[in-house]
């Protein structure tokens, strides 16, 4: 007989909530009469991220220890549960924005798909070893390489979804190749072994486990869309439906991030002198490429895109620190910043359903005077964005900043302002069309009055009360990101 | 009762952006609002014990305690003359608006009411993430009310007007988590000192925006020509003001090393500013560039009394802080009456405004004599003690600061003859009302300050107790 691990089923809940929905979502595609398929598959996805959301949130209460699970397959830590709450908020907001999409075709597929991903992405971040880690990146990005595309109809889904999957696959296989080398130099997969199996073997200068630690970081940085690992962002945001490129601007960069800061601290502790320089490096160009390519977007969505890849160069900053505050500034820092994507791409995703087409900064012309709500959504987005006080994103700034101090990178700090000062330009560029310029005459909404979508106001105005609140309410926040962060060695 | 004085307009605020009033009801709301936060401030003022000075009717509460960063707010001396400025001007301005007949009334004087609340706000903060918080959040009604009520090239004036600021606020929030992180605290009464140079020219160059000085001052004019004229007011007015409670409260109080090191610089500059200010506002055009310009030099010279580093220097600035504050508002809302009855305020079409308007006539000179620091007004005390201050840092100071004043007068009277005497302007037609009573109503109390001021200018000199500060 075989021995069977020991399975720690409250680990595994949130993803087999989340699997079970997509499971339901699939079987009424099969089961449930045409009509209310959709509707269906759109509730269960919600209560499936909600489900997943409040069992992550006991696993939070539960660990307030670390400790591998399954065969050290998986970590059962509060660094994992919060991720995995972020990524299920995301998952809720993104099902209620995805409503208003009125898909005909395979609408319980692409709730379902939804789903799949989320659960992907809830068993990634708790990976402990370079084999999960490598199952849970292909499970959730198959997952979006197929929503990219699921526009079959309009050529920009399908190149998106193209591009995602080629360039993805490269960034996979680099993570794959990466991993294999650091099996190769330590014989071990689990992060903690790795990190134990190098101070004892006497590995720290090994040139097989570098160049795996710096394919491993490459890799992640495709995930995380970081410059010059960021080509694919832009054309697949724009490419992509909406609501699904909102969550992967938040969700996938809840994954990448997080797993990069436990990748890092947990396996390669002693070669915290290289992997700082690398990712301030990264973290410096993806400021430098996501920011000054931005100035020049027209594209709403391709302008979001390039500011997500700005952001992520921040949130890298709050890594390379390499410290405890660090690590509070990147969970406190992904919070308002999610919401604050999701919400933009809502607000993008209900001015195109009013046009019938994709939306330029020109046909945001007026947008704030027409629809007051999503309108000053929109504006406290992009203040957010640009780090003004009043939203989250001027404390996750702040966080950043202080980390960067701490660790002595007082130059990252320069560049992190100077990046700060260009981004203004585009963000209130934004601004500007909302409420300062007229409407060109062609600008008619396409179906008279806009369409009535109470689901995307909804989430765009949860995304507004997290911004807003995250502002207010920091100490509760920063405190369930200390516990968090508590898990790693840092 | 601080926390009051700031949350009563932003309350306000959210009550004119949701309540369901019918439009041509906010205006008078707003104004009842802005009415309501000087009846505040005068209870505040009741209660500030001026017999001890110091920190008073002070609040805090933790915001969070990882950084030590807590929302701590409090009233100096001085800061409660600035904050009863702001709350004058900014009822002044709203009544102005609404007595124009701003277009969007519900964005408009929200928008107002809510840029009034975070510059009291400013005025008041004692934690430095509080300030930057509400030094930011000023910003954000500026960039809209300017970019969607403002004149024909307005976008051009917000793109400079947030490019220097925010230039100026980034470098300064660099330095706030520099100074913040080593200090262990960011509020202000328990923090220590530096002697960072870096640090403090963060701090520095943001307040050289703000105010402006020499050579930050390029968003000036623009933003002064294209603003709604009542928003000029305040900006000019009050929203400047900003940067001298910046320098007293930070730049020179935490930073005493190298604000003595920078002191010639900032006098030099400050000092140039000055005469150049003066010599460009004689130069200008049309009213709103005199008075823009006028604002520089004026500015430039308090910026010197703070950096005398004397209590002379230091109570000179804060009264003639208040009463440029009174004077420019003034200006720039008589400015706006004079741009309603005749669509401009170019020099050259303007003239003999006098002949028929004796109100607009009396008020105008009013105002500009005590401009000009007529011996017995607000502005002349408070120049003297200016010039009295940078004296005892060297004569030449004086002599530069005496010579800004008297460019002063010659502006200032340039300004009164082209638009009250002469021959009649060609823009000006002969059926031009005078000041309406309405119009009356919101200037008079401003020169009315301004006059009781003039009369007991110890008032604010003798109770601003900026020493308590810099000690």
């Amino acid at each position: 007989m075989i021995p069977t691990p020991n399975v720690d089923w409250l680990a595994l809940s949130p993803v087999l909530a989340l699997l079970g929905a997509s499971g339901l979502a699939l079987l009424g595609a099969v089961l449930l009469p045409g009509s209310i398929r959709r509707g269906f598959a759109a509730l269960i996805t919600g209560a499936g991220f909600v489900s997943a959301g409040i069992l992550a949130g006991v696993v939070f209460g539960e660990s307030e220890t670390a400790r591998t699970v399954i065969a050290e397959s998986m970590v059962r830590d509060r660094l994992a549960a919060l991720a995995q709450i972020l990524i299920a908020g995301a998952g809720v907001l993104a099902s209620m924005i995805a409503w208003g999409e009125r898909r005909r075709a395979h609408g319980s597929e692409y709730y379902s798909l939804l789903a799949a991903a989320g659960a992907g992405m809830i068993f990634l971040v708790s990976a402990s070893n370079l084999m999960t880690l490598f199952l849970g990146l292909e499970w959730f990005s198959i997952c979006l390489y197929i929503l990219c595309a699921m526009d079959s109809g309009r050529a920009t889904s399908l190149e998106a979804g193209l591009k995602y999957l080629i360039i993805g696959s490269f960034g996979s296989a680099l993570l794959l190749f990466g991993s294999a080398l650091v099996y190769g130099a330590t014989g071990e997969l689990g992060l903690g072994s790795i990190a134990e199996a190098v101070s004892a073997q006497g590995l720290a200068g090994d040139e097989l486990l570098l160049a795996g630690l710096a394919l491993l970081i490459t890799g992640l940085g495709f995930k995380a869309s970081a410059a010059p690992f960021h080509m694919w962002t832009p054309d697949v945001y724009e490419g992509a439906p909406t609501t699904i490129s909102g969550f992967m601007a938040a969700a996938t960069k809840v994954v990448a991030l997080v797993l990069t800061l436990r990748v890092l601290t947990v396996a390669f502790p002693e070669q915290e002198h290289l992997w700082t320089v690398a990712v301030a490096v990264l973290a410096c160009a993806s400021l430098a490429i996501g920011n000054l390519a931005a100035l020049v977007q027209t594209n709403v969505k391709r302008l979001l895109a390039y500011s997500s890849v700005s952001h992520a160069g921040f949130m890298l900053i709050a890594i390379a620190a390499a410290n405890e505050l660090g690590g509070r500034a990147l969970l406190y820092y992904l919070i308002p910043y999610g919401s604050m994507s999701l919400g933009a791409f809502a607000v993008v995703a209900a001015r195109e359903r009013e046009l019938g087409r994709a939306a330029t900064l020109d046909d945001l012309a007026g947008m704030g005077w027409e629809r007051p709500f999503l309108g000053v959504a929109m504006w406290t987005f992009m203040l957010g964005f640009a780090g003004f006080p009043l939203t989250g994103g001027f404390v996750a700034k702040l966080y950043v900043f202080a980390a960067a101090y701490e660790a002595g990178w007082w130059w990252l700090i320069v560049v992190g302002v100077v990046a700060t000062a260009v981004s203004l330009y585009y963000y209130l560029g934004v601004v500007r069309a909302l409420y300062m310029r007229s409407p060109a005459a062609g600008l008619a909404v396409a179906g008279g009055s806009p369409p009535r979508d109470p689901w995307l106001l909804a989430a765009v105005g949860l995304a507004l009360a997290v911004t807003v609140g995250s502002f207010f309410f920091v100490q509760p926040l920063i405190d369930v990101a200390r516990d968090a962060v508590a898990a790693l060695p840092l | 009762m601080t926390t009051a004085l700031i949350l009563l307009p932003l309350a306000g605020a959210m009550l004119v952006w949701v309540a369901p009033v019918a439009r041509h009801l906010l205006g008078p709301l707003a104004f009842l609002v802005a009415l309501t936060e000087v009846a505040l401030w005068i209870t505040a003022l009741g209660r500030f014990d001026f017999s001890t000075g110091g920190l008073q009717l002070d609040q805090r509460t933790s915001w969070f305690g990882d950084l030590s960063v807590s929302y701590h707010v409090g009233l100096y001396g001085f800061s409660l003359w600035l904050a009863g400025l702001t709350t004058v001007v900014a009822a002044a301005a709203i009544g102005y608006a609404c007595w124009a007949r701003r277009e969007r009334p519900r964005a408009y004087f929200g928008l107002m009411l809510f840029l009034l609340g975070a510059t009291v706000g400013v005025f008041t903060a004692q934690d430095l993430l509080v300030f930057y918080v509400f030094f930011e959040a000023m910003l954000i009604p500026l960039y809209v009310l300017v970019g969607v009520w403002g004149g024909p090239r307005r976008v051009a004036a917000t793109v400079k007007l947030i490019v220097y600021t925010m230039a100026g606020s980034l470098l300064m929030l660099a330095s706030i988590v520099v100074f913040g992180l080593s200090q262990g605290t960011f509020d202000l009464v328990e923090s220590g000192v530096s002697e960072n140079d870096w640090v403090f020219l963060g701090f520095a160059v943001a307040f050289a925006v703000k105010a402006p000085l020499f050579p930050f001052h390029g968003w000036l004019v623009d933003a002064y020509r294209q603003a709604p004229p009542e928003l000029a007011a305040l900006l000019s007015g009050v929203i400047s003001k900003a940067a001298v409670f910046g320098f007293i409260r930070i730049a020179i109080a935490k930073f005493p090393g190298p604000a003595d090191d920078f002191q010639v610089t900032i006098l030099a500059l400050a000092a140039f500013g000055l005469v150049y200010g003066s010599l460009l506002a004689f130069r200008a055009p049309d009213l709103r560039g005199v008075i823009a310009y006028s604002s520089l030099a004026q500015m430039s010279l308090i910026t010197m009394g703070l950096f005398a580093f004397s209590d002379l220097g230091a109570d000179g600035a804060i009264l003639q802080a208040i009463a440029h504050g009174l004077v420019s508002a003034s200006l720039f809302l008589l400015a706006a009456t004079i741009e309603r009855r005749t669509s401009t305020g170019e020099f050259a079409h303007l003239g003999g405004m006098a002949r028929g308007r004796p109100a607009l006539a009396t008020v105008l000179i009013t105002t500009g004599i005590i401009a000009l620091a007529v011996p017995g007004s607000a502005a002349f005390a408070g120049e003297f003690l200016i010039l009295a201050g940078v004296y005892s840092v060297g004569w030449g100071w004086a002599v530069v600061g005496a010579t800004g004043i008297l460019l002063a007068a010659m502006y200032m009277l340039r300004l009164i003859s082209a638009v009250l005497h002469e021959r009649g302007g060609r823009a000006v037609p002969s059926a031009a009302l005078d000041l309406r009573p309405a119009e009356l109503a919101l200037i008079v109390p401003l020169i009315a300050c301004l006059l009781a001021l003039s009369a007991w200018p110890a008032a604010i000199t003798a109770h601003s107790f900026v020493t308590d500060v810099l000690k």
